[in-house]
């Protein structure tokens, strides 16, 4: 009944073929949908909203003060991935992780990529993630992004493309293992008869990635936020709690000889393993950020000695950025000699005259970003702006040409959600989660956002945006 | 444990405690209140002296009348101590130490701030529900000490859970007692009607009237001061508060019964044997409220060592 209206609208479908027959991944979700009444659905959704609610799964929106604290809209439609496809998936994503990795090390070392000519060094030296204090450094096992939400999008052929790599401190791993334990209560019925890959296990699997990054057979391990304001707070107190490690702020840390301690009832306790929420700036005000509260004086130093731990590594963010984001596939070929398989967006540099113009010429159907913005912050959509905004986009992009590159709009594909009382189609990306220990582990599935606004492309938890749960099958 | 975590737990605990007692002192206040027929606006104003923020309220308002008092001590922002405060704070407590107590506790304390957060004034219409409001406020206090109770581990987490609640209980009784006092001061009418509706509402704002006739005849100043203060097995009585305060104590520094390892224990110890060897005629000797007075600086006291022990070093 509810899905007797649907329209696909010339949009890649997750659920149907354009023919408008169903795919196979959907067929018995379908068919559960159907024998339900319109309000059954619904009252699965609201009771879905206020589980989350009462547990306090909530994001903190800045400059917001009436209502500081929101949940994530949460649709129960899931995404439904076939196994083949998530197979294709993983290995392209445990390649880019390997390839981003190897990058990151060669260029606070030998450089050997910018002096073969494959990278340029204005790029990586003006990026604002590239730290020339870790120059030299040898993290633990030689691992700098042990953590990684990258982030993919269908394009309307079906064809999957990687938009950006988050190898700063990306979040929404909570939400995924959230909204999988509200989908268990809101559809037992569809977990009992498929075989939908678990997710549960990631703490786990998280915290002897962290172990891993320690020589002792029993470390002492912290998750460090920057505080109950910060906008993931949420996640940080759920990952640290999932693992059974202590929660701490800067100032519960101290470092005494070069090594980092935390302040406890019984006194100091030492530090073996810090899995940070804080940004590279704020890490240590000695170092860094000189009027930063949130850090600990002298950890970066220990950290250089090897008495501590730092995931993800200090300077890992300078493969964060969009411009560096565009030598990705060439990486993969410089390091693995292998052609990547997964493709990136088109994209044009803003700092190369000949792809400026033509972004200036052409912004009304490009979407423009700031290399290092985030949270959908910073960016233009070109079809979707105002002269007046393109104008004032045009003279950013003219004023510092290297902070802003330039995409296609892409068609996003869409999977039917539930709007009010029926589905329409939304937009969705997906952020899927990979740990960098002993090996490689990509969690199958991951974070599943949606535009809820009818025909917006912007997925952002603080534009507006909500998840979905994704179900990867067996 | 993080001294900051201990920090949270025992503050948590403290403002939910607080909220607790403010819901039961202004309702007893209220029906008291409608059991007089006089000018019953200087009913009112003792209730602000007992909590000590007097000096903010009298910036505030005008006048302690009924609607000005509750609302300063249920919704006013201003008031670090306003109910709503103490519950804005008792779960910001909690969020930042999400992963030392349970879920269920969690939850209690979340979802009391989401049904609570909404309101933020009273009507008149409002004051037929007034008791039933602050009836809810109590109940959900109580399923968080339940909840507490049932589902934490019994380390340092509640240790200083205990540390905090028992304080606060400790600090609030003495000043209830000493809301007498400042009933007393305009008029003098020792042994009347009146002096015992106040005395009986003393016992009420307790939670404490049932267990008191089963050990007493008689309602008596005396009686009501010795349940109060000196009582071992009231778990709202000042002695009994102080045992419990230095029962944690003794358990989280591990040192033996006649030993001390700081000053926090060395004062809950001095105190707690100066209640075991007093009468409470030596306390009606010596002058109520100046020994009620002396009780919260001591009890003020023993909370600033705790803080520089454990959480502040």
């Amino acid at each position: 009944m509810l899905l007797t209206n649907y329209q696909t609208e010339s949009f890649y479908d997750e659920m149907f073929s354009p023919e408008g027959g169903i795919r196979q991944s959907y067929h018995f979700l379908k068919s559960r949908i159907e024998t339900m009444d319109d309000r059954e659905l619904v009252r699965r959704k609201s009771s879905a909203e206020k589980a989350l609610l009462s547990l306090g799964i909530t994001f903190n929106v800045y400059g917001d003060e009436e209502e500081e604290e929101r949940i994530m809209p949460f649709d129960i439609i899931p995404r439904i991935i076939t196994s083949h496809e998530w197979r294709k998936l993983e290995e392209g994503l445990k390649q880019r992780t390997k390839a981003l990795n190897l990058f990151i090390n060669d260029i606070y070392h030998d450089e050997k990529i910018i002096k073969d000519g494959i990278v340029p060094a204005e790029y990586v030296y003006s990026s604002p993630g590239y730290l020339k204090e870790c120059k030299g450094i040898n993290p633990p096992q030689g691992i700098w992004i042990h953590i990684s939400g990258t982030d993919l999008v269908r394009n309307g052929d079906g064809t999957v493309h990687v938009l950006e790599d988050n190898l700063r401190c990306p979040s929404g791993v909570s939400y995924v293992l959230e909204n999988r334990e509200v989908m268990k209560k809101t559809f037992p019925e569809l977990f009992a008869s498929l075989s939908v890959r678990p997710t549960y296990d990631y703490p786990i699997r998280l915290r002897g990635m962290l172990e891993s990054m320690s020589g002792k057979s029993n470390p002492s391990i912290a998750v460090l936020t920057p505080g109950i304001y910060n906008s993931a707070y949420y996640e940080h107190s759920f990952l640290a709690q999932k693992m059974g490690v202590p929660l701490v702020e800067g100032s519960d840390l101290t470092v005494k000889d070069e090594k980092v301690y935390m302040r406890t009832t019984r006194g100091l306790k030492a530090v073996d393993v810090i899995y940070r929420r804080i940004d590279d700036s704020f890490l240590d005000p000695l170092v860094f950020n000189k009027d930063s509260l949130l850090g600990v004086p002298g950890i970066f130093e220990a950290y250089k000695k090897g008495n501590v731990a730092i995931v993800n590594a200090p300077g890992a963010g300078v493969a964060d950025d969009k411009v560096l984001y565009t030598f990705v596939p060439a990486m993969i070929k410089y390091y693995l000699g292998e052609e990547a398989i997964l493709p990136n967006v088109p994209t044009y540099l803003c700092s190369n005259e000949k792809d400026r113009n033509y972004v200036k010429e052409n912004i009304a159907n490009l979407v423009v970003k700031a290399a290092n913005g985030a949270g959908g912050y910073g960016m233009l959509i070109g079809p979707r702006s105002s002269k007046k905004e393109q104008d004032e986009f045009c003279d950013l992009i003219d004023k510092n040409p290297r902070n802003y590159i330039a995409q296609p709009v892409l068609s996003l594909s869409r999977v039917p959600t539930l709007i009010e009382d029926k589905l329409e189609g939304r937009h969705v990306d997906l952020r899927p989660f990979i740990l960098y220990g002993e090996d490689i582990y990509v969690m199958p599935g991951g974070l599943t956002r949606v535009a809820l606004r009818k025909g917006s492309l912007v997925v952002n938890s603080s534009q507006g945006g909500g998840s979905k749960d994704t179900w990867v099958m067996g | 444990m993080l001294s900051r975590v201990a920090e949270s737990v025992y503050w948590m605990n403290r403002y939910m405690e607080r909220a607790e007692n403010y819901s039961r002192f202004i309702d007893v206040n209220f029906q008291l209140s409608l059991d007089l027929n006089e000018d019953v606006n200087r009913q009112w104003m003792p209730l602000v002296f007992t909590t000590g923020d007097n000096e903010l309220f009298q910036k505030k308002f005008s006048e302690a009348s009924k609607e000005n008092v509750i609302h300063f001590m249920t919704f006013e922002s201003e008031n670090p101590n306003s109910i709503l405060n103490c519950l804005i704070r008792a779960r910001e407590n909690a969020r930042t130490i999400r992963e030392n107590i349970s879920t269920p506790m969690w939850e209690v304390i979340n979802e009391f701030h989401l049904n609570f957060k909404t309101k933020k004034h009273f009507s008149d219409t409002d004051l037929s529900s007034l008791s039933e409001f602050f009836k809810t406020i109590r109940n959900q206090c109580l399923l968080f000490y339940g909840c507490q109770e049932a589902t934490i581990s019994r380390d340092e987490v509640w240790y200083f859970a205990q540390l905090g609640r028992y304080l606060e209980r400790a600090e609030k009784t003495a000043r209830i007692l000493d809301m007498k006092y400042f009933i007393l001061l305009p008029s003098h009418d020792v042994g009347s009607n009146l002096d015992l509706l106040q005395w009986l509402s003393l016992l009420k704002s307790t939670s404490a009237h049932e267990m008191f006739n089963r050990m007493y005849q008689k309602i008596t100043p005396t009686n009501i001061a010795e349940f109060l203060i000196l009582d071992r097995q009231f778990p709202r009585a000042v002695r009994f508060s102080l045992k419990k305060i230095f029962d944690s104590l003794k358990t989280l520094s591990g040192t033996a019964e006649d030993q001390y390892s700081c000053e926090a224990e060395k004062r809950v110890g001095v105190l707690l044997s100066e209640l075991s060897y007093t009468s409470v005629d030596e306390i009606f000797n010596s002058g109520m409220h100046e020994y009620l007075d002396r009780l919260q600086l001591q009890i003020n006291g023993i909370h600033d060592r705790i803080d520089e022990r454990y959480f502040r070093f």
